[in-house]
């Protein structure tokens, strides 16, 4: 009530000073931008500043890391680096374990997440919406709190050191459910409604309609799914002990710790590769993980 | 039996038994719901539900690495009690979420609010604000570990050349250590936040600003009667999240100072980890587990009710 009255005479009152604000208001504008922009360059400095040194570093020779002063940019680029790394690690095994591991998780996230998504959207049955509560209340249980007893019950299946532990771990979050659920109430009922006059099953309008209509929200999930599995580092540490199942993640930690004497350039070369992908998938998919970020935090 | 030999809805006639036709429809419907839900399910229940559940039997047992156990009932809480590295973890995790929540709120708000405004480049800067939020841990805490290494970080470097002749000794300094993690945690939190806070930004009527700036409103005063008030689900949300995962925080702190130097950033999810996968004592550990869990539930539904009282 109050609202619109306060919109009302808000409304009648700028037509009357529209012509009025002239020089003034102007430059108190333009100093409002410059601060704007200031503060803007500041952060975006603060941001970036570490992914540069990372790049610069995986340039440099080896005790050119810890020069005093340091070394932004090295005067010669070591390209050099970029092939040891090959040579000297497993990089080549980590990225393909790591790759399986995003591919299949985010396929079946994806699958189990939307398909049930669906029950929870679009049917209505008994035990429908604690069962979804159920859900909702694990965003609130950390996965440290239950970690040993799944490991436990991984242990005992012989699951543990294989990476089908690590896509059990990740495939059925209860996130990929409610991503899904939130897009699809998006879509009008009266869609699924006609196609259910016209004889589809609800199997039939999930894959005919729904699937179709929600692409946005499926590459939010895929783009969030992959990206979260390629960086996960506590999963592959508890349940992949053989060094063949690494991770990437798992094997650029190793290259810190068991090496004496690190070579830092060349460590640095293989997070530069370790986050390289991720970076391409992020700016051409930006969209999508914006919107799924939005929508699934604000809802909630 | 008869659900899956009943009539499609359409197809059959109105007037025939409507009480009789509606319960096998109803049936049908569940069975039909519960199939979309159930491959999720499958996992969801056998690799959540039901090690929460055993988490709280494990939690009262002397669960050991040869997978004995018996019942001790409530000893392994008794002993959490008198232990002392249990107090530092309990304690260093209030100290890292009072830190960290608060600054990311600021920060992140911060950021949105100036990319709320029609700026050049701003698109550029949502993304450069998004990168260390899909960065992966292991290369966030090795770029960071060398950025504050006291003698030849660049950290210490550009603050000697502003002038501060001792700077801390960060992640050497059981003093700076918690401060360093709480940094770089913001510096890759606030993206995300940045995006909810941003997309709560655009739920705010223009028209209401409008209003405001015409009745002699300045900025703050615009922010703090017009912004906020409107911005309160977003808050609330942010606040939620932002609590959890702070209770959580682990693999950070665990790449970055493995909760040194002493004890001085040891959280409870790692005191969880080490006493569990590194000391093989799986019951102790539950019973820390039950903590944290009791501890982000608890929390989090206060938090809940605290926002129904206030917006009734």
């Amino acid at each position: 009530m109050t609202e619109t009255q306060v919109l009302v005479t808000g409304g009648t009152l700028r037509k009357l000073t529209a012509p009025a604000p002239a020089g003034r208001a102007r430059s108190r504008l333009t100093i409002g931008r410059t601060l704007g922009y200031i503060a803007l360059i500041i952060a975006a400095v603060g941001l970036l500043a570490p992914f540069f040194w990372m790049v610069m570093s995986s340039l440099k020779n080896a005790n050119e890391v810890f020069s005093v002063p340091v070394v932004w940019v090295p005067e010669t680029f070591v390209w050099q680096n970029y092939i040891d790394i090959w040579t000297k690690s497993n990089m080549l095994v980590w990225i393909r374990n790591t790759l399986f591991l995003a591919v299949s998780v985010t396929f079946l996230q994806v699958l189990t997440g939307s398909f049930a998504a669906y029950g929870f959207a679009r049917m209505k049955f008994a035990g429908r919406d604690i069962l979804f509560l159920a859900y909702i209340g694990t965003i609130a249980v950390p996965w440290q709190s239950y970690m040993i007893p799944q490991f436990i019950l991984l242990s005992n299946l012989k699951v543990s050191n294989t990476l089908w532990s690590i896509i059990l771990l990740q495939a059925f979050g209860a996130f990929g459910v409610f991503l899904m659920k939130q897009y699809y109430e998006t879509i009008p009922e009266e869609l699924s409604e006609a196609a259910r006059l016209d004889g589809l099953s609800e199997y039939a309008i999930w894959r005919r309609i729904m699937l179709p209509l929600s692409v946005p929200a499926i590459a939010s999930l895929t783009l969030l799914t992959f990206v979260n599995t390629w960086n996960d580092y506590l999963g592959p540490l508890i349940y992949l002990r053989n060094p063949d199942l690494w991770t990437i993640q798992l094997g650029l930690k190793s290259f810190v710790s068991n090496l004496f004497d690190t070579n830092y350039a060349l460590l640095f070369a293989g997070l530069t590769i370790s986050v390289v992908p991720i970076a391409i998938i992020f700016l051409l998919g930006q969209k999508y993980f914006v919107e799924g970020i939005a929508t699934s935090g604000l809802k909630g | 039996m008869t659900t899956t030999e009943a009539p499609r809805r359409d197809a059959a006639p109105p007037q025939t038994k409507p009480p009789r036709r509606r319960s096998a429809l109803r049936r049908r419907n569940a069975l039909i719901g519960w199939s979309f839900i159930l491959p999720n399910f499958i996992g969801f229940g056998f690799l959540t539900l039901l090690p929460v559940l055993i988490l709280f039997y494990m939690a009262f047992t002397n669960w050991n690495v040869f997978g004995k156990a018996d019942w001790v009932g409530i000893a392994n809480f008794q002993r959490l009690m008198g232990d002392g590295s249990f107090h530092v973890a309990f304690w260093n995790t209030i100290y890292y979420s009072v830190m960290h929540i608060p600054l990311t709120i600021v920060v992140s708000l911060g950021l949105a609010l100036l990319l709320n405004n029609k700026l050049r480049g701003v698109a550029f800067f949502r993304t450069a604000a998004f990168f260390p939020y899909i960065t992966s841990i292991v290369a966030i805490a090795v770029v960071w570990n060398l950025l504050f290494s006291p003698d030849y970080g660049p950290i210490n470097e550009v603050l000697r050349a502003i002038g501060i002749s001792e700077p801390p000794g960060w992640l050497t300094s059981s003093e700076w250590a918690m401060p360093a993690v709480v940094i770089v945690s913001t510096w890759r939190d606030m993206g995300y936040y940045m995006i909810l806070f941003l997309a709560g930004l655009q739920t705010v009527p223009r028209e209401l600003h409008e209003a405001a700036r015409v009745d002699g409103a300045n900025v703050w005063q615009r922010f703090v009667n017009v912004t906020l008030p409107s911005l309160r689900p977003t808050m609330f949300f942010v606040t939620v999240m932002l609590t959890i995962n702070s209770f959580k925080i682990f693999d950070l702190i665990l790449v970055m100072t493995d909760g040194g130097p002493g004890q001085s950033t040891l959280v409870l999810s790692q005191f969880i980890y080490k006493k569990g996968f590194e000391e093989s004592q799986f019951g102790y550990a539950s019973a820390a587990a039950v903590a944290l869990f009791f501890l982000c539930i608890l929390v989090t539904i206060g938090q809940f009710l605290w926002n129904r009282k206030r917006s009734a």
